[in-house]
């Protein structure tokens, strides 16, 4: 059974205009994606910024509210759950956020940081909380005294592993990442991608990546789903979308993956701008006449795309 | 032979911190000839955004001192006059910064703000300067330039804010042109139709460019030469080729390996161990990399590295390039030899 299963999701947000203020028309943030999630798997949401993913990503977990559709989590509708039932499953999903700089509470040190989501779900003595602490810094390659100090002592890629700590801290099922490590170094970046793929083997974790980079989705997931304007383009495995791209949309995106051989970088150039062509020429293949991308259709057993 | 634009002699930075001086850019020399791209490439906190301020003389005056030289022409940036400096910036060096929201006047409407640089740098009237504007517009792949020359910043998306950055800094036609990581803020899409447009441009203008950014695959799709910084100098020097087929610097071959499009999908990337030193507590003597390579043994490394020329065109700080090797090649190695005997 799939650990996830989200069923035509949809965020709108009323714009308010004219006489009283009514709802005039809605901003199709998320418009009607669906996905599943197996246990144990990465599976990556793509595309530029404004495409929805983020939206997406808060939605699941409940930062957001969804105006439509059902997320199963566990068979289970978060959507349909009431307050009380909803928190007992918060513990189970929990996220990473993009920025460590701004997510951190810069007036806690790292023990009250950690501890606070144990304090929400759990009743612990101050010992066995330190003691948990204490593992959790570890696991994440902090040195032991470092729980007594504050965010600002800590470099970025330190303190996204504070927020990984944070979040592992009650054993969760699902993670989800919205661009964990954009606001890193590449160096950096290695460090905490290689960090998360060990401790998904050893949590059996199931992650939710959202990104904008191609090249650390690759790196790291599955399966992908590439969304555009608060919809799906195209879903598949990673082999699938980056040797077999079929939507103008992705094979776009591909493209501008920086060529990483210099003497390629003209053939590089020249496929775009003929995939550019392609887009202008082809335009009515992949939307439809009010510029809405179609809905999915499956072309092999997880390969799907949405063309005419 | 090329014409070099810009020659950088044994430039040294050095930030007043509590009354101490702290070389960020210490002994670079590099030249940059014209209708070439040179990438400057590193971590953050490596010296390359306080090269190009320095370069600019866009740093506050009173808490830093500048030595060696910047020869620009047959003139050294680092003494001429405050006015003389005045009229070779924006004129005959152009910069393209790195997030156009704040380059951007926000008060102000984008011809408006071309025609800025042509106002201190041109004679011209204003029906010239608008032509002129509405060409660079063009030029930049901006389609209704008519209405964008109306039109206030906020009212354009990044991609299209950059393309104006960059008319800006092509308004008086530059002979150099410094780019302090121009794609950083943008999309992957954005990002690639930015350097293609780069790549046009500098095809049709033949100016000198200096790229500054820690993308290497910006690098790959952009320089025509290399140079890599860490904490402060250059640890190596090479034509883009060269260097992607033949890198040999610890830190140029440990960043290339850091980077995941590069690696097979779930295989393990490298991990720099440590941060880029403070410019406070570097050590200045020894191979500056040495703190982040410890499983190198000492002797390899010089005592005060010095740029070797490796192969025609490519210079590399420090011997212990000779015998570097990444500890994790060398586990499996081992296994492989212990299964066997």
């Amino acid at each position: 059974m799939s650990l996830l299963t989200v069923n035509d999701l949809k965020v709108h947000y009323p714009i308010r205009g004219g006489f009283f203020r009514r709802v005039v028309d809605h901003v199709r943030a998320v418009d009607g994606i669906s996905f599943e999630l197996q246990p144990g798997e990465t599976y990556g949401l793509v595309g530029e910024s404004g495409c929805g993913k983020t939206t997406s990503g808060r939605a699941i977990i409940g930062l957001n509210k969804s105006t439509g559709g059902e997320m199963l989590f566990e068979g289970k509708d978060l959507a349909k759950m009431g307050r009380a039932e909803r928190y007992k499953h918060t513990k189970d999903i929990q996220m990473i956020f993009q920025d460590p700089y701004s997510s951190l509470n810069g007036r806690k040190n790292v023990l009250n940081i950690i501890a606070e989501p144990l304090r929400n779900f759990e009743r612990l003595s101050p010992k066995e909380e330190l003691l948990r602490v204490q593992e959790l810094v570890a696991r994440v390659g902090l040195s032991p005294e470092s729980i007594y100090k504050y965010p600002h002592q800590f470099s970025g890629g330190q303190r996204q592993r504070i927020g990984i700590a944070r979040a592992l801290a009650l054993n969760p099922k699902l993670i989800i990442a919205d661009e964990p490590v954009s606001a890193l170094d590449v160096s950096v970046q290695a460090q905490v991608l290689n960090f998360m793929q060990e401790i998904q083997k050893d949590f059996n974790l199931t992650y939710l990546f959202i990104s904008h980079d191609l090249g650390i989705i690759q790196h790291m997931c599955d399966r992908i789903g590439i969304m555009y304007r608060g919809r799906f383009v195209e879903e598949g495995t990673a082999d699938e979308i980056y040797n077999n791209p079929q939507h103008v949309y992705t094979k776009r995106l591909i493209a501008a993956i920086p060529e990483m051989n210099p003497e390629k970088r003209f053939e590089k150039m020249h496929l775009r701008q003929s995939i550019n062509e392609e887009y202008q020429t082809g335009y009515n293949n992949y939307f439809d006449k009010d510029g809405r991308m179609f809905d999915l259709k499956k072309i092999s057993e997880s390969h799907s795309v949405a063309m005419q | 032979m090329k014409k070099p634009v810009l020659e950088i002699k044994d430039l040294r930075t050095s930030f007043n911190i509590k009354g101490e001086y702290y070389a960020a850019v210490d002994g670079v020399t590099l030249t940059v000839h014209e209708n070439e791209v040179v990438a400057i490439v590193g971590e953050s906190g490596c010296g390359k955004s306080a090269l190009a301020l320095s370069i600019m003389g866009l740093h506050d005056r009173k808490n830093t001192k500048l030595d060696g030289q910047v020869n620009f022409g047959d003139e050294n940036l680092l003494t001429v006059s405050r006015s003389r400096l005045n009229k070779v910036r924006g004129k005959d060096i152009g910069m393209i910064f790195q997030d156009p929201m704040t380059a951007l006047n926000p008060l102000a409407t984008v011809g408006r703000q071309i025609e800025e640089p042509m106002d201190y740098h041109m004679k011209l009237s204003a029906s010239e300067k608008k032509k002129r504007t509405l060409e660079l517009l063009r030029r930049v792949g901006i389609k209704n330039e008519q209405r964008v020359y109306e039109q206030y910043p906020h009212e354009l998306s990044g991609g299209m804010r950059q393309r104006v950055v960059i008319a800006i800094a092509l308004a008086c036609d530059p002979l150099l042109l410094l780019a302090d990581e121009p794609t950083t803020a943008l999309d992957v899409t954005i990002q690639a139709q930015i350097l293609d447009l780069m790549k046009e441009l500098q095809n049709q203008m033949k100016t000198g460019i200096i790229l500054i950014t820690h993308d290497l695959g910006v690098v790959a799709e952009m320089a025509d030469r290399v140079v890599v910084m860490y904490a402060g100098e250059v640890v190596e020097i090479a034509e883009v080729k060269e260097l992607f087929e033949n890198p040999l610097h610890p830190y140029t071959r440990s960043l290339l390996n850091s980077i995941p499009s590069n690696m097979q999908a779930k295989q393990k990337l490298h991990v720099i161990e440590g941060i880029v030193p403070s410019i406070q507590n570097l050590d200045r003597e020894g191979c500056r990399f040495a703190p982040r390579v410890d499983w190198i043994p000492e002797e390899d490394h010089e005592k005060n590295p010095e740029m070797h020329e490796a192969a025609p065109n490519h210079f590399v700080r420090c011997t212990c390039y000779k015998t570097f090797y990444f500890p994790e090649d060398r586990v499996g190695e081992n296994e492989y030899v212990a299964t066997n005997s």
